[in-house]
């Protein structure tokens, strides 16, 4: 059944005339009526990023409690941002996406909602995003690999998208899956990991405000190689957890499997969160090497997000549930 | 004489600048901002691949004069082997001056603690002991046979690299397996070329019994 939607999915737009002409009058109204808003918002905090990347930008980005003002940190810049990726979708070597990600279409984009929820169901790009405002959250982004980046997403809090679909009380976990299909993707034809990719939080890490669906970075679209159209923002977790190119999301009564844990189950556990004092059996998680400098920095607990997210796992054993 | 010549003035530099080649490419790299976001891993990367290549391209040079029959092609093996371990001596030296920019204890503690890395420096140094013993002066030093079978540790030393590379990096990726299975191949040559001069010195001991 699910090869069926997933076929269903690849259709390309051509082939259905009124669909994308109806989506495109929906994004010229859309954009019309966010472009009042940026324009008001645009006179309040000038552009930052009047010099950053191509990609299409968004008018109207709503400032947020991790807002640049408020973090303080310097950003990552975008080429290092765009062109340092893990997504092995799109080969293994840290620029295969931005290489082989280039001709890659996000649109139109779908993504089915399934399991305990009131209202499952096939939703595109559009039905998720556009109910929404997008807001900013710049976040510190700690990957397993032991270097980390400050990153200006932007995009929805994952609970606001969560609420849309009405998850029932047996709803205890979230289950993504990033689109599976080799021909678009040219590294899913080596079996790296078993694909399509699978990631999952809790139903209440996934509720915590922190948890957020990227659209964008820099004020633009994601980039391919970042995971267009839409991915998850998990920043207390390393950053295999904030799964690229979202196609389902499943709610579940039991934890679902994810990707690395099936690859390597001493070595990268469900929740994953950024934790110094707990080693990768391979290398240390003390520090972590901040693209663009030279020495290594301490790690973070909760990558520095204690604050947000530590009374989610108090009584839990952390060397336990890694 | 005149093949003693193409040598030393032709084929020597040649080769010399190919092995130097790799440092180069770096500075190219360097220059021309190819070394990724993360230069410093990348560098570190570098270095590693291209001191398991050389290590490769060293255990190449028996195979190729069995096959050609060319003896030519001899004298590049401890060449490309001592290359091998310059680029490996880079690979470390970057890791513990650049990467853990001599942070002892943290050096200390992944030395033990992490078997990937202890494998790597258990390559590092089979090659440094053999290239230690690299010299005309060594191998009569040891005389033939015992250097000969000292040397044979590269074997050890080139699937330690092989693993080295391959538990260093996440999932079951191909390249480490690409290096793998081509050292596989230079070594099965070697089994297969053993057996068969085993082979031969058994029926000419035959040959000489029944004369």
């Amino acid at each position: 059944m699910l090869i069926k939607m997933t076929k269903a999915l690849d259709i390309k737009s051509s082939e259905i005339t009124p669909k994308p002409l109806f989506d495109d009058r929906r994004r010229f109204l859309k954009t019309a009526a966010i472009g009042g808003v940026g324009f008001v918002a645009g006179t309040i905090a000038p552009s930052s990023f009047a010099n950053e990347g191509h990609g299409k930008k968004f008018i109207g980005i709503l400032p947020s409690k991790w807002s640049k003002e408020s973090v303080g940190e310097k950003f990552t810049d975008y080429k290092s941002v765009t062109s340092y990726n893990n997504f092995y979708e799109f080969g293994t070597g840290k620029e295969d996406p931005l290489t082989y990600a280039k001709n890659f279409k996000p649109r139109p984009w779908s993504v089915i909602v399934d399991g305990e929820v009131d209202k499952p169901g096939i939703y595109s790009y559009e039905d998720l995003v556009n109910p929404h405002k997008l807001e900013e959250r710049v976040y510190r982004f700690r990957c397993v690999e032991a270097w980390s980046m400050i990153i200006p997403w932007v995009g929805i809090g994952l609970a606001n998208i969560i609420k849309q679909f009405g998850p029932k009380n047996d709803a205890k976990y979230v289950a993504f899956e990033t689109l599976n299909d080799p021909d678009r993707m040219h590294g899913q034809k080596r079996k790296v990991l078993d694909w399509p990719y699978r990631e999952g939080l809790r139903m209440d890490e996934a509720m915590n405000p922190l948890s957020f669906m990227a659209v964008g970075l820099y004020g633009e679209e994601l980039p391919n190689q970042n995971g267009a159209p839409i991915r998850l923002v998990t920043p207390w977790k390393y950053g295999f957890k904030s799964i690229k190119s979202i196609v389902r999301i499943s709610f579940t009564k039991k934890q679902p499997l994810t990707s690395w844990n099936m690859a390597g189950p001493q070595e990268y556990g469900f929740y994953s969160n950024v934790n110094p004092e707990k080693s990768h059996p391979r290398w240390s998680q003390a520090k972590e090497r901040r693209i663009g400098e030279f020495l290594k920095r301490p790690s973070l607990m909760y990558n520095g997000y204690g604050e947000e997210v530590a009374s989610l796992y108090t009584g839990m054993d952390l060397n336990k549930f890694y | 004489m005149q093949q003693n010549i193409l040598i030393h003035y032709i084929f020597k530099p040649v080769v010399w600048a190919l092995c130097l080649s790799p440092l180069v490419g770096l500075v190219w790299l360097f220059h021309s901002g190819g070394m990724t976001a993360n230069p410093i891993e990348f560098l570190n990367r570098y270095l590693g691949e291209w001191a398991l290549k050389f290590l490769l391209f060293a255990l190449i040079i028996t195979p190729l004069r069995e096959i050609t029959g060319w003896a030519g092609v001899t004298p590049f093996r401890r060449l490309l082997g001592l290359f091998a371990f310059f680029y490996a001596i880079l690979h470390f030296a970057s890791y513990i001056g650049i990467d853990q920019f001599f942070n002892w204890k943290d050096i200390w503690t992944d030395l033990i603690k992490r078997t990937y890395i202890t494998v790597g420096l258990g390559a590092l140094t089979i090659l440094a002991v053999l290239a230690a013993t690299s010299t005309k002066n060594m191998i009569k030093k040891l005389g033939g046979k015992t250097w000969k079978r000292l040397h044979k540790w590269v074997y050890v030393a080139g699937l330690a690299g092989c693993l080295h590379f391959f538990m260093m990096r996440k999932g079951v990726q191909a390249e480490p397996l690409y290096y793998l299975m081509f050292l596989v191949l230079l070594l099965a040559y070697r089994w297969v070329s053993h057996i068969r001069k085993q082979r031969q010195r058994t029926s000419q001991s035959e040959a000489q019994t029944q004369a």
